[in-house]
């Protein structure tokens, strides 16, 4: 079954990946995750995310375009990427999400994926 | 005794139903305050209790459930988790129910202790005791040739407790103690209802030689800090006094086991403390004879890391090598082993791999920088 990893961080880890003191480990903790999941014949696909002040949001409200600059949501945490992978049932991805760096500093959202 | 009854769940239901049968226990009252524990806890978070009076409720529902239920009652709790054990319900089900009817854990908390959806692991329990009721399971000490594989049932599930939260037990973090304090008060239970089985005193010395050794497992920064360079002062005495004279009486029996073997490895790393130096010979040979009654890859995977201290690193990747490679493909153990092994080989790249492989199957962030570290000095 295909599930979604979807990772969430807060600014400390967003600001992690180019702090000269933490982005070696920050990158280093997510090559060897995707590595893990590679060579367990699990990852399906997945992609990381620049920054939220990169996002742009775009709406259709009473018929009138908006775009506003900025994510979706204002909240603590914010999406920073996702991995698809195919794993025989949830038990199984939740054991991946366990293992995914931002399990201990932000959180991580596993949800199945449409089958289509 | 109404109002109690409504908060009875199914299995304990049947138990009340059964009763006329096998004659009412001296204090009905205790039992299904214990009972009454759970939904009166759930019941307060759906606010049909009054916010202010949940609390008090649970602590004396708590008191009478530990205190009195354990002295009045000792043969209906020893019931309760030999039908926890039965051979019918399923494995992954009955630490489970054994943790929420014995211990009136949540399923939520009983949910992320095994990294389960709480609504799966609501459902899970209310399948099985559904299961309980329907197949008539009864509520009674097994058939003298039951017995022993029942013990080992109940013996394994208060086990799977006690590791819930971590794969490798001895290197776990402080800061995710899982259940290892419920699991260690079943084992005092179980120990003192089944006097005459040598593994519950097993299990039980094996998990506080363990516990013991929690506050060493991390440094003041909170950095991982392998076994072999813990700081034995750290280590709790008492609990290691506690688990030897628990061990000792164990081998009084004359009848070795898993829990006996396991705890027996644990004794021989505690024994640094007053030695200085860790046993390693006889650990190996510990491990010999564990592999020949329980070959779990956990024990295969130790086995080799205490061949490599008694024989060098070569033999010991020979014997990890000697393991299905299926069976350990996310087994972050094992590529933590090989990595370490690897590097003291000089075959760096290798290591190299092996240490990626490790940090990518590993949950704890201090753990993972550890292992980065290994991997940066290769």
């Amino acid at each position: 079954m295909k599930y979604t990893v979807l990772i969430y961080e807060n600014a400390t880890d967003f600001s992690a990946r180019t702090d000269e003191k933490r982005k070696d480990a920050y990158w280093g903790a997510y090559r060897a995750y995707t590595k893990a999941l590679t060579e367990a014949g699990v990852m399906v696909g997945g992609a990381g995310l620049q920054p939220p002040p990169l996002a742009t949001t775009v709406r259709l409200k009473n018929g009138k375009r908006q775009v506003q600059d900025g994510p979706f949501a204002e909240a603590k945490e914010q999406l920073g990427g996702y991995y698809v992978i195919d794993v025989p049932d949830l038990d199984r991805a939740l054991d991946w999400a366990s293992r995914c760096p931002a399990a201990s500093t932000g959180a991580v959202e596993v949800r199945p994926n449409l089958a289509m | 005794m109404a109002a109690a009854e409504d908060a009875l769940g199914d299995a304990l239901l049947a138990a009340l139903e059964a009763w006329p049968r096998v004659g009412v226990p001296d204090k009905p009252e205790a039992w299904l305050v214990a009972a009454a524990r759970r939904k009166l806890v759930d019941a307060a978070r759906h606010a049909k209790v009054a916010a202010s009076a949940a609390p008090a409720l649970e602590i004396v529902v708590e008191q009478a459930q530990r205190g009195v239920i354990d002295a009045v009652f000792p043969d209906e709790r020893l019931k309760l988790l030999f039908v926890c054990a039965h051979p019918a319900i399923d494995e992954a089900a009955r630490t489970p129910l054994m943790l929420q009817t014995v211990l009136g854990l949540d399923a939520a908390t009983i949910a992320s202790a095994f990294l389960v959806a709480p609504a799966t692991m609501s459902q899970r329990l209310v399948r099985v005791k559904t299961k309980i009721r329907d197949a008539g399971i009864r509520f009674e000490i097994p058939e003298p040739s039951e017995l022993p594989s029942r013990v080992d049932a109940v013996l394994e599930a208060i086990y799977a407790a006690f590791g819930s939260g971590w794969e490798d037990v001895a290197g776990a973090d402080p800061r995710r103690r899982g259940l290892a304090e419920e699991a260690i008060w079943l084992g005092r239970l179980v120990a003192r209802l089944l006097p005459d089985e040598p593994e519950a005193l097993g299990l039980l010395a094996l998990m506080l030689h363990c516990e013991a050794r929690r506050p060493a497992r991390r440094d003041s920064a909170g950095a991982y800090v392998p076994l072999g360079r813990q700081d034995v002062a750290l280590w709790s005495q008492p609990m290691i006094e506690e688990a030897e004279a628990t061990l000792d009486l164990a081998s009084r029996a004359g009848k070795p086991g898993r829990f006996q073997l396991e705890a027996a490895i644990q004794s021989a790393h505690a024994r640094r403390a007053a030695t200085g130096r860790t046993d390693w010979e006889s650990i190996a040979l510990l491990y010999e004879g564990l592999l020949r009654c329980a070959p779990t890859i956990g024990a295969q995977v130790g086995y080799a890391a205490a061949l490599a201290e008694v024989r060098g690193a070569q033999e010991g990747l020979a014997a990890l090598d000697a393991i299905p490679p299926e069976s350990v493909r996310t087994y972050q153990s094992y590529w933590a082993l090989s990595a370490y092994l690897l590097k003291r080989l000089g075959r760096t790249a290798e290591a190299g791999q092996a240490y990626t492989r490790a940090i990518g199957l590993s949950e704890d962030k201090a753990v993972r920088e550890f292992l980065a570290d290994q991997s940066a000095t290769c």
